[in-house]
């Protein structure tokens, strides 16, 4: 357990830093959707189903969309 | 600020950040090791006193449910101020709607095939956690978040007019503000029934079973309720702003 742990948190840790080596916002949000899926098994794994439950929802799931829908419009706008 | 003086601070700063945080990581408790009581004395009463399994919705919903009340209003305000925003953009005169509208995209065909066998197996599993809140891990927050993202599915396999049909905005607010004045409503039927404010006052049944521990199982719902209504509000809002292009409007 241990050992999946630590491995988790490097995985984490690696995950963060491609998020904010991802310079391009639109990659940037499918990467954010990806680490918020790795946060949420690490948090299964410290025995957290319940914030890993939300985490998958809202960090996997919801932020990542609102991101691409308010890219979409920023672009929509700049078009005008 | 030049980029090089900007560097010059990062670089000073910077060691004396990692040495603050050396530090406080240093005095943190071991990891995995629990020092004060609360947590250890809830995990051996809560069971025997409010009927539940899982203890975490036992703090959240019963022994600490009027900070939980905040909570939900927290999200709540937050939805709120969205919809407030954006709505009173597109309702101002100077507003123009979209000229250039975003083209639908035909969803491929293993999108929409594997959408539509997740879309019953996703509701099924958000409705589940909400009303298991008591037994296993979840609650009303989670399953709300799982619902209201359950309906995002349909835009992803279907198009923005099935989406809207789907989802229709009147039920959604319902849904959002019956929710959030539910929890509020059952804190004053517990006041009413001779307890404090979100006392647990209902029968607690019998451990384990679906209808057990009393207030958690309706609160939950209708926290349920709320995050659902709130995720859908936030996407149908949103989805607003960038409107795709229907046979109509072409």
């Amino acid at each position: 357990m241990i050992l999946l742990q630590g491995l988790l948190f490097l995985l984490v840790a690696a995950g963060a830093t491609a998020l904010v080596l991802t310079r391009d916002p639109k990659k940037q949000a499918i990467v954010l959707s990806f680490y918020g899926i790795l946060l949420s098994v690490l948090f299964l794994a410290l025995q957290a189903p319940d914030v890993a439950l939300s985490e998958l929802a809202v960090g996997a799931v919801a932020i990542p969309l609102m991101l691409l829908v308010a890219l979409a419009n920023v672009r929509k706008k700049l078009h005008k | 600020m030049s980029a090089r003086i900007r560097q010059l601070l990062f670089l000073a700063s910077a060691p004396g950040m990692a040495l603050l945080l050396l530090w406080a990581i240093s005095g943190l408790p071991g990891f995995g090791n629990y020092p004060g009581p609360y947590g250890d004395l809830l995990n051996s009463v809560a069971v025997y006193e409010r009927h539940v399994t899982n203890v975490v919705t036992a703090v959240n919903f019963d022994y600490r449910a009027l900070d939980t009340m905040g909570e939900e209003y927290i999200l709540f305000a937050a939805v709120i101020g969205v919809m407030l925003l954006l709505r009173e953009q597109r309702q101002a005169s100077h507003y123009q709607p979209p000229t250039l509208l975003r083209t639908a995209y035909q969803r491929s065909d293993s999108a929409r095939w594997m959408g539509l066998g997740f879309l019953g197996i996703l509701m099924v599993f958000g409705i589940y956690i909400v009303l298991h809140a008591q037994l296993t891990p979840g609650g009303g927050f989670q399953g709300g978040a799982i619902l209201g993202s359950t309906s995002l599915l349909v835009y992803l396999i279907s198009k923005e007019s099935v989406y809207r049909r789907v989802t229709p905005k009147f039920l959604v607010e319902i849904g959002e503000c019956a929710g959030a004045g539910g929890y509020v409503l059952i804190g004053i039927a517990t006041l009413l029934a001779g307890g404090a404010f979100l006392q647990n006052v209902l029968p607690l049944g019998n451990t384990g079973s679906l209808a057990s521990a009393g207030t958690i199982w309706v609160i939950n719902f209708s926290i349920g309720m709320e995050v659902a209504g709130a995720f859908s509000m936030l996407f149908l809002e949103f989805i607003e702003e960038v409107p795709e292009r229907t046979a109509k409007s072409e």
